[in-house]
This record gives structure tokens, C-alpha cells and sequence, in this order.
């Protein structure tokens, strides 16, 4: 099987998010690329190295820059005249356009998968991870997301793949990009940090957010998240949202503070190697999948937890 | 301008799903079933749209069991004008979906097609994707905020990164995020007002639309269940178990 997986990047760096999809894609075959974006030959560059891939496709064009569905939608079904398999991270822009390819194939998408079970056989979590569906496609070109946290990242060297130009991109001319409000941070990436510190409505506003999460987490060189309650609320903004509509993460370790553990916040982290919670009910559900559990007054448990680290 | 909202009716988010014990689903019978979340938010910004004077019509559309009809009757009675109701038992995959709303689109003719991002129950993050991609029409999906201008709607829209806003030429799609709006709960005389509001009845025969679908289930399973660890007493004794993990 030939497969085709989608590259996050940003038209100057790769993600790590490719990475996963690409173990997840050598399952089924044959590994092919596709770097979609404007003046972006360096992630195609940092593609070719990736272990495991055969081929590198690069559609460098203005269009593309801004990774609008409505344009490398019709890009991708073009390839897909030669390629069995196209699969993309189950990331905001990987959610954006796979299900778009998948409609133009006429085929049903498979979302989210977390194992490769057969060459059209999957397995998916749905009802926020609290059922596990073992799936079988009868379509014969498969169009596929990949849950990051469950595939084994490929490796970004060692590999030495051809890369070849793709023409024929286009603007539909129906959408445009106005702006981007992209946060800036020292701290590591949600998705791909070792810890996370995350605080929930129990941490009371956005000021002790940063006057108590953020310390914590630069001491332990954490990322920050938080559950939806806490970005509702206005306390952080939306690409902080862990949980079953936000960002799927699995750390070495999650320390949850102030959060009491909503279904749909579980879903986000319980696949967490080693989960600490921090909260002042002692009955909250974040105890019944925490580790390390410390029933207490978070007000007064992280400064000192942060001054003794 | 008419928006069409199409609807969901899920297990409530406020239950636990039980996993069937001879591994063919979750079960569903006498648990109580709700809006999908997100469809609820799409009616409350259609609603919001029609206060405005953007939108002259809403029309809810559900795909389901008979019994959506509650569904739609929620939608109607927080604010929608009409409904259609498609009625499938059985599975309705989202490709099966989004043929049968862009028969629905082809008749009625919206401006503006408002779905939720997401059902909380197959988890899937499809349908308005593909509906868009079947219409050829622009797509902004998990908005945060939507403004429409002239032939235009911005849309900025909740991305890993942060936010993202596009410009979208109608008629389009939207999906809605958790924070584009706050939905209202329907009175009491507006529930009553909405069981004389038309409700069509349909089939998918009638769109001629193949609901077969391409994905069989195998097996549904609990998840791995994790164990309760332990409580530590103080700060310090935390502090100990975090230097064991190797991370202070």
C-alpha cells in the first residue's frame, strides 16, 4: 500500500506532529510526504530525513501558504490517484482538511485512530475515550487521522528521501486569510512536553493563574494547560484546553490543579504515564485516575510545592 | 438570508456511557438523550444571527431515529422556524450525512449552513467538512466568533496554535467551537409554540441517498481503567515522589 501523510508545519518548520502519522502510515506501506505551504523547501528538506520515508512531495505555492482546506483539499484527491492511503495528524489543521479529502473521495473517514489493527482494520476511541471501537473500512482508498499520543514518534534523522515538485495548486478563491493570533512562548509545546501543569476553575482567576500555575511549571520546565472550565472562564486562552474537544496530550507527568475531572477533561490526559492531583475535595474525580493525590488548599499547597522544588 | 442548522441526538454529555457487555456498542436504551452540545451552540448562533438581521430563517434539520423529532422540538422551541426531520434507523455515517444535507442545501437554498464541530458520541469532527467539500462552498470550522458582512463571513476559528480568522464568501459553512456563544434555555411558552411549528418528515429515499454504510464496528470495549494511587500528606511528602519520578 502507497500512503500519503500530511506535513505540519508552519512554511519554515516541521512539526512534531508529523511524526507520529508517519509511524502510524509505515503500518500500512509505503511512506510518502506532503509538504502543502509557501517558500516552505526547508520543512521539505527536513521531510526528506525523516527515517522510514520514501518520497517527499512539495506543493510550494502562494496559495497553500495559509494551509486553506478549500485549496489543498483538491490537491491532495490529485495525488491520491496514486496513492492508496493519505493520513494527517488529528490536529486543528489535520481535522480541518482530512474530512474534505475524504468527501471528494467519496470515501468515510476514519478518526482519530490510536492503532493500526489491519491493512483496513482500526482502532478509535469515541464517547471521549470512554468506549474503544475496533473499526473495519469497506472503502478502498482510506482516508485516516492519528491521534499523536498513540504512535511512537519516527525518527527525524536518518533518513534520505527524494523530494519531487507538485504542480497544479490553485486558489478556489472562496476563502482568505485574514490573521492569526499564534501565543508565543519559552515554555514547551503542549502536545509534545515531557510535563504538563495544568489548573482548572479551582485556581479562581486568570492573575492566579500566572501567579501560581506558570511558576510551578517553569520550575519543573513544564508546559502549561488547563481544563475548559478554566479557559471558559476567560483565565487562559483556547490552545491551552485539554480534554475530548481540546488538545489530546500524554506526558510523562500531569499535575492537575484545581481541576476536578469532568469525563470530557479525563479524555484529554488519562493516558498520562503518572497523573498528580491537587485539589480541596477530596471526593473530586481527578482522585479516582491521579497517582499522586494531595487534598488541600491549592492557594497554599503550590507556592510552597513551587518554593520547595 | 436562511441558515440551515442540522442537529444531533446523542447520549447527554452529562452521563457516562455504558459499554454494551457482548461488545456491539454503548448502550442506549432508557438513558436520556440530549442535543449534541455543539448543534446547540449552532442553533443559539443562528438565533443570534437572525436577532441581528442577518438571518430571516432558521431551518433545523436532524438525521435519525423517529424520535429526533424531540430534538428538532428543542430547536424549534429555542428559537428555530421549521424543521426537517430525516428519519434513518440505524447508523448514519457522516459521508451519509453530509449527502443527505447537500440535498437538503440544494432544495432550501441557505445562505449559511451552521453545524457543530463534533457529536460527542462517535467523536468523528466530519460532517460540516465534508458538506462543505460536496457543495464546493468555503468552510470555517471551530469558531469562536462569526461576523457576517455583506457576501462575506469572518470566521475566527479556535487552532492548536491560537486563534485563526478567515474570510469566507457565502454561502458557506461554519462549525461551531465551545466558545462562540452561551445557548439559551427555551421558556415555557416558547416550548409550547414550537409543537405547532412545522415539522417535515423525510426519508432518505426521498434525497436518494445510499445510507449503507462503509465502516463495520468489530467490537466496542471499556478502555483500560486506571487505579486510584495514592495520597500523599504534605507538600514535602509530594516534593519526595516527584524527585522519585526524576522530574524535580
Amino acid at each position: 500500500m502507497k500512503t500519503l501523510v500530511l506535513v505540519e508545519h508552519d512554511n519554515a518548520t516541521l512539526k512534531d506532529a508529523t511524526l507520529p502519522v508517519v509511524t502510524a502510515a509505515a503500518k500500512l506501506g509505503e511512506v510518502h510526504l506532503l509538504v502543502a505551504g509557501k517558500g516552505c523547501a526547508a520543512v521539505a528538506e527536513q521531510a526528506t530525513k525523516i527515517a522510514g520515508v520514501g518520497k517527499v512531495h512539495l506543493a510550494d505555492d502562494a496559495a497553500l501558504e495559509h494551509q486553506l482546506p478549500e485549496n489543498i483539499a483538491p490537491l491532495i484527491v490529485d495525488l491520491m490517484g496514486h496513492h492508496d492511503a493519505f493520513l494527517a495528524p488529528a490536529t486543528t489543521t489535520g481535522k480541518n482538511i482530512a474530512p474534505r479529502v475524504a468527501a471528494l473521495l467519496d470515501v468515510m473517514q476514519l478518526s482519530d485512530i490510536i492503532s493500526v489493527d489491519g491493512p483496513d482494520t482500526f482502532t478509535r476511541p469515541i464517547y471521549a475515550g470512554n468506549a474503544i471501537a475496533q473499526v473495519k473500512t469497506s472503502d478502498t482508498k482510506l482516508v485516516i487521522t492519528v491521534r499523536g499520543t498513540a504512535f511512537e514518534k519516527a525518527a527525524s534523522e536518518g533518513g534520505s528521501a527524494s523530494v519531487e515538485a507538485v504542480s497544479g495548486a490553485s486558489d478556489a478563491g472562496s476563502a482568505r486569510f485574514v490573521s492569526a493570533e499564534v501565543a508565543a512562548s519559552e515554555r514547551p509545546e503542549l502536545t509534545s512536553a515531557k510535563i504538563i501543569v495544568s489548573g482548572g476553575r479551582g485556581v479562581g482567576s486568570g492573575e492566579n493563574y500566572k501567579a501560581l500555575i506558570e511558576p510551578l511549571a517553569d520550575k519543573l520546565g513544564a508546559a502549561v494547560g488547563a481544563s475548559r472550565a478554566a479557559v471558559d472562564a476567560g483565565f487562559v486562552p483556547n490552545d491551552y484546553q485539554v480534554g475530548q474537544t481540546g488538545k489530546i496530550v500524554a506526558p510523562e507527568v500531569y499535575v492537575a490543579v484545581g481541576i476536578s475531572g469532568a469525563i470530557q477533561h479525563l479524555a484529554g490526559m488519562k493516558d498520562s504515564k503518572t497523573i498528580i492531583a491537587i485539589n480541596k475535595d477530596e471526593d473530586a474525580p481527578i482522585f479516582q485516575v491521579a497517582d499522586i493525590g494531595l487534598v488541600g488548599d491549592l492557594f497554599q499547597i503550590v507556592p510552597e510545592l513551587t518554593s520547595k522544588l | 438570508m436562511k441558515i440551515l442548522v442540522p442537529v444531533k441526538r446523542v447520549l447527554d454529555y452529562n452521563l457516562k456511557p455504558r459499554v454494551k457487555a457482548d461488545g456491539s456498542g454503548v448502550d442506549l436504551a432508557n438513558v436520556k438523550l440530549s442535543m449534541n452540545p455543539f448543534d446547540e451552540i449552532a442553533v443559539e448562533e443562528a438565533i443570534r444571527l437572525k436577532e441581528k438581521g442577518v438571518a430571516t430563517e432558521i431551518v433545523a434539520v436532524s438525521i435519525g431515529e423517529a424520535k429526533s423529532q424531540e430534538t428538532l422540538r428543542t430547536a424549534l422551541a429555542m428559537g428555530a422556524d421549521r424543521a426537517i426531520l430525516v428519519t434513518h434507523d440505524g447508523v448514519a455515517e457522516p459521508l451519509a450525512v453530509a449527502k443527505l444535507l447537500k440535498a437538503i442545501v440544494d432544495e432550501e437554498q441557505p445562505g449559511l449552513v451552521i453545524l457543530g464541530k463534533q457529536a460527542i458520541d462517535d467523536d468523528s469532527n466530519q460532517t460540516g467538512q465534508m458538506l462543505a467539500a460536496l457543495l464546493g462552498w468555503a468552510q470555517g470550522t471551530f469558531a469562536s466568533k462569526v461576523e457576517v458582512e455583506g457576501e462575506t463571513v469572518n470566521v475566527t476559528r479556535e487552532v492548536d496554535g491560537g486563534l485563526e480568522t478567515v474570510a469566507l464568501k457565502l454561502p458557506a459553512i461554519v462549525t461551531t467551537d465551545l466558545r462562540l456563544n452561551e445557548p439559551r434555555y427555551a421558556s415555557l411558552p416558547n416550548i409550547m409554540k414550537a409543537k405547532s411549528k412545522p415539522l417535515a418528515q423525510k426519508t432518505p429515499a426521498d434525497y436518494g441517498v445510499d445510507m449503507t454504510p462503509r465502516i463495520e464496528t468489530l467490537n466496542v470495549s471499556e478502555p483500560p481503567k486506571r487505579q486510584a494511587g495514592i495520597k500523599v500528606g504534605s507538600v514535602d511528602e509530594l516534593v519526595d515522589k516527584l524527585k522519585a519520578l526524576g522530574v524535580a
